[in-house]
């Protein structure tokens, strides 16, 4: 078997059927695996734990996440909902903050003691393609058969689209993810977002922040660093007007005074960026041909629901479920397409597709502007009139806030996005 | 912190030849230079002739240009085995 890409995916596949004893070769084109990798992030366990319950007790994981804080910001003003649960603070935690550079090196070592192989440093420009079955791969100048390759080579699954398995992408499908991980002494991240130790805060930011563009911020706590980011969506970037570089949008939102006094004293000391599907269901590729499965990101199975996003949980299960399929189909020695079926049928059942299918209504929502720029900004203008006090008589809370809020908020549009909300 | 000071911080191993090739007769007819605005690394420029030139040196392998383009000009591949950014943290 071989797997092209050293990532979740790829990583987890290798796993269950080294596992199993079967022979399996993992490329990885990074130097290690996970250094071409990039999370926001946070990865949740629960969902994971049925497919593969025995790795995760050394696993190299930041923070077990206690505190969920969601901020609206306006452009001189922000409102935070911040929520703790008991139930997160309980073992096992549901998720943790994680950086995939640590984390992933550290699984190739654990498919490694399993018996699989796991070759960095090799990346995989082709397919080898006989009588319409993916026979092996071309790495360089060297080709490698296989019984049956996994595409686990991430976001662009260029093997994939070699394959013909997928369509060509389109800049509404997508969304940048770029970010800084900025060091602080673990003292100092438990002291100012009011953690315990190894607790850990997530922030997730919507409003003047992406200037009008689809997207959001959004801060984890890390051990002794902080991955402070931002995610903005292609199709609204490249509509916005006036034009203005991305990557400047990070450092306008660091000159905040809610961000600046978080990160104060800390140094940066990586920078990365990577896309995120934003597609859903609706550019999801066929996931396996004769002799191939796709996984992971590859496989576009990665869902944005708005105030959670999810891509490793399904990254590490769709490669165990793959494992699975080719287990069988090892003990039938048949690779064909008809037998490589079973691996959707095995999604179907999972939690993986029906998420993406709750949520295949997320998209025209997240198009919606509004739900980045007026209603984060009225949220924060009601609060800073409640809150301003200066030399006129007060009015009315109720009173002159109702009518406000009436203004706003009961007209058709709102409730034209109520019911467009409605549907997820 | 300027631009170039962040890809400073990161680790790369840049190869002779470059991973990224446009399309110049595509980019001379493009009037939006999405490149430009949506690169996080800030790579792409117009050099004096005008033309659309992009340092694939500090490329964080994000792809975002290849589909930002939508005039189909960026011809985008990983680069080549043992090049390119290597994530520390990631």
């Amino acid at each position: 078997m071989i797997i092209v890409g050293g990532g979740l995916a790829g990583l987890s596949c290798a796993y269950e059927l080294a596992d199993s004893g079967m022979t399996v070769l993992v490329l990885e084109r990074g130097d290690f695996s996970g250094s071409k990798n990039v999370t926001g992030g946070r990865i949740y366990l629960r969902p994971i734990l049925p497919y593969l319950p025995d790795i995760w007790k050394e696993a190299p994981l930041e923070r077990h996440v206690t505190k969920e804080v969601f901020t609206a910001m306006g452009k001189t003003n922000s409102t935070t909902f911040e929520f703790y649960s008991d139930r997160f603070n309980q073992e096992p935690y549901p998720s943790y903050t994680i950086l995939r550079a640590k984390f992933d090196r550290w699984f190739a070592d654990l498919v490694t003691e399993k018996g699989g192989f796991v070759i960095p440093q090799k990346t995989v420009d082709d397919l080898i393609i006989e009588d319409g079955k993916v026979i092996g791969v071309k790495s360089g100048d060297e080709e490698i058969g296989a019984d049956c390759v996994v595409a686990a080579d991430g976001i662009f699954s260029f093997l994939a689209e070699k394959a013909g398995l997928r369509k060509p992408y389109q800049p509404q499908h997508f969304a940048l993810g770029f970010k800084e991980v900025i060091q602080l002494d673990s003292k100092t991240i438990e002291d100012r977002f009011r953690l315990g130790e190894k607790e850990g805060a997530a922030q997730l930011f919507v409003g003047s922040l992406t200037k009008e563009m689809m997207g959001g911020g959004f801060l984890y706590t890390n051990k002794d660093n902080l991955s402070l980011g931002l995610v903005i969506g292609l199709h609204s970037l490249n509509r916005r007007e006036p034009r203005e570089e991305v990557y400047k949008l990070l450092d306008q939102f660091k000159e905040r005074p809610e961000i600046k006094n978080l990160i104060r004293g800390g140094s940066v000391v990586e920078y990365s960026a990577h896309l995120i599907t934003e597609g859903g269901i609706h550019i999801m590729p066929k996931l396996y041909t004769d002799g191939m499965l796709v996984v992971g990101d590859a496989a576009g199975l990665g869902l944005n629901m708005l105030v959670t996003v999810r891509g490793m949980e399904y990254a590490m299960v769709s490669g165990v479920l793959a494992a699975r399929t080719i287990k069988k189909a090892r003990e039938r020695n048949d690779f064909s397409v008809s037998s490589l079926a079973e691996y959707e049928k095995l999604l179907n059942e999972s939690f993986i597709l029906k998420e993406m299918n709750t949520f295949k209504n997320t998209l025209p929502l997240l198009e919606n502007e509004r739900l980045f720029t007026k209603y984060p900004q009225v949220i924060c203008d009601l609060f800073e009139k409640v809150m301003w006090v200066d030399e006129n008589p007060k009015e009315g809370i109720y009173k002159t806030k109702m009518a406000e809020l009436k203004k706003e908020f009961f007209n058709l549009q709102t409730f034209k996005d109520w019911l467009q909300f409605r549907k997820i | 912190m300027k631009i170039t000071e962040k890809l400073a911080l990161d680790a790369f191993k840049n190869d002779k030849e470059t991973h990224i090739l446009l399309d110049q007769k595509i980019c001379q007819t493009c009037k939006e230079r999405f490149c430009i605005y949506a690169c996080p690394a800030n790579l792409y420029s117009l050099n004096e002739k005008g033309e659309m030139v992009v340092e694939f040196a500090g490329c964080l392998e994000c792809g975002t240009c290849m589909i930002a383009c939508i005039y189909g000009s960026v011809k985008w591949k990983y680069p080549r085995s043992e090049y390119g950014v290597q994530y520390r943290f990631g």
